[in-house]
């Protein structure tokens, strides 16, 4: 089984933690994780909101190099990639004039063969984990899905739709303990980032103030989109919700690295913009345990 | 004469270009309002998205469809596919909401609110044409330029390259020349047309 790695251009950029965490995580486990060769963008929200047909384009040529390279799975960290690529595979493997027809447009013949998985079904294939332990990560954790690794159900065929259930099973993997919350799939914003950041500020504020009013010590997400609303945005989310937010916002595989002892700077923990305060396991006593508004401190407003 | 999906030559009415294009058949919605009462930004529409699928269902009044087509909604809908994850007739919304955008361009009738959006999204798509891989900082700047907003988010660029997260040279495909014929039979070909 050969698993090939298409990081797509936000991990290389703005969300590179989230891509040196994986590789830290990886190395450690003894995977193996060549990128998909020449890969291009995945044309996100851009691509089909213009164009049906650009928009399957793009995703079929990373398929189709990641099949010549002989590649039997893509793993697509990027939940907004994921879909991309889940969606475009679905729809090529149902209508074979449309495959004939993008087939035309990449200039090559795609069939079909390289199977695309989310980080979730990568990392619940790992076995062993819980032996390789250093030390748990055992925090409050809110694990925050987003739209698309669950949705639509009927094509990506992963978890629950509602309620999904393998990042907090990961969690537990690792010593954390997951929190029941009412935000997990709940949309961030996604793509308005740029363009409509009052939207984004209010969608994702609403996601941390019930993460942080459970009593949460940090959300855990599995998408460079979703972090970069919620971290990179927090303080456009804080003059929205006119509140100090301090919660953390961490990757699944910078959590699962620091239980594994990997040091938080080669896992990128220094470059988020709400700070991540605490390495592994809690320091002793000082945890504020119960105290629903731990994440929001008492100063308010800003 | 063209007369494609996208053509204004097109007689037939939008639910039968949108249902050919999408399978999406809007008569089978019964107006129970779940993608409505879902949907994270409703409150932020002109249409929900049920009325969205009734504007469409009005097949006997055109002017209907045309407001759908003009509605600042089509352009707000963030595909986050919770509508079609609820939708007890499993309509396909999202991709409704796409062929919606695509005819909306295509007539020149899109919403004045949706421009920073779309703004938006000529500017990503104008990075991977060029490069093959978006562009992040080169995005930024063609947004800017192409919506005005020129001071938005001046001070989070310093603190993203200094995080190493923002590049000041682009990444790129080897093959640009393979992309630039993509988007030169797709996306360019589509604005191209008279």
């Amino acid at each position: 089984m050969k698993t090939g790695f298409y990081p797509g251009c936000s991990m290389k950029g703005s969300a590179r933690e989230y891509s040196e965490s994986l590789l830290a995580v990886a190395r450690l486990l003894g995977r193996e994780l060549p990128e998909v060769p020449d890969w291009n963008c995945c044309g996100a929200t851009a691509a089909h909101n213009l164009d049906r047909d650009l928009a399957l384009a793009l995703p079929a040529r990373i398929l189709a190099a990641a099949e010549k390279a002989g590649m039997d799975e893509v793993l697509v960290p990027c939940a907004a990639c994921y879909s991309r690529l889940s969606v475009t595979r679905h729809e090529l493997l149902e209508d074979d004039a449309l495959r004939a027809r993008i087939s035309g447009l990449i200039e090559a013949d795609y069939r079909g063969t390289a199977r695309v998985i989310n980080i979730l079904e990568w990392l619940a294939g790992v076995d062993g984990l819980e032996g390789l332990i250093k030390t748990p990560f055992a925090r409050k954790v809110a694990c925050y899905y987003g739209c698309l690794l669950v949705r639509p159900a009927g094509i990506v065929k992963f978890d629950r739709p509602e309620e999904p259930q393998s990042m907090d099973r990961l969690m537990k993997r690792i010593g954390a303990e997951p929190l029941d919350w009412a935000f997990k799939t709940e949309c961030c914003g996604a793509g308005f980032s740029v363009s409509r950041t009052d939207l984004v500020a209010r969608l994702s504020g609403l996601i941390l103030e019930d993460a942080v009013s459970r009593g949460a010590e940090a959300v855990i997400v599995a998408c460079p989109m979703c972090h970069l609303n919620l971290d990179l945005r927090r303080p456009n989310i804080e003059k929205s919700s006119h509140k100090k937010i301090a919660i953390p916002v961490i990757y699944v595989t910078q959590a699962i690295g620091l239980a594994l002892g990997i040091a938080p700077k080669k896992l990128g923990l220094q470059r988020h913009k709400v700070a991540v305060k605490f390495a592994a396991a809690p320091s002793s006593g000082t945890l504020k345990d119960a105290d629903p508004s731990a994440g929001i401190s008492k100063s308010g407003e800003v | 004469m063209s007369r494609g999906p996208d053509s204004p030559h097109d007689r037939r009415v939008l639910a039968d270009r949108v249902l050919e294009r999408t399978g999406v058949d809007v008569a089978r919605c019964y107006q129970c309002g779940k993608c409505s009462a879902g949907c994270p930004l409703a409150a932020d529409m002109d249409f929900p998205p049920s009325q969205i699928m009734h504007l469409l269902q009005l097949a006997d009044f055109p002017e209907f469809a045309e407001l759908a087509l003009r509605s600042h909604t089509i352009w707000l809908c963030l595909t986050c596919e919770l509508c079609f994850c609820r939708c007890p007739m499993e309509l396909d919304i999202p991709k409704l909401m796409d062929a919606l955008r695509y005819e909306s361009r295509a007539q020149k009738k899109v919403n004045p609110k949706a421009r920073d959006i779309i703004a938006f999204h000529r500017a990503f798509l104008d990075s991977v044409r060029y490069t093959g891989r978006l562009f992040e900082m080169g995005q930024v700047v063609d947004y800017k330029l192409r919506s005005g907003h020129f001071l938005q988010d001046m001070l989070q660029a310093p603190w993203m390259f200094f995080a190493g997260k923002l590049h000041l040279l682009p990444e790129r495909v080897r093959d640009r020349r393979l992309l630039k014929r993509m988007f030169a039979k797709t996306l360019k070909a589509k604005e191209s047309r008279p």
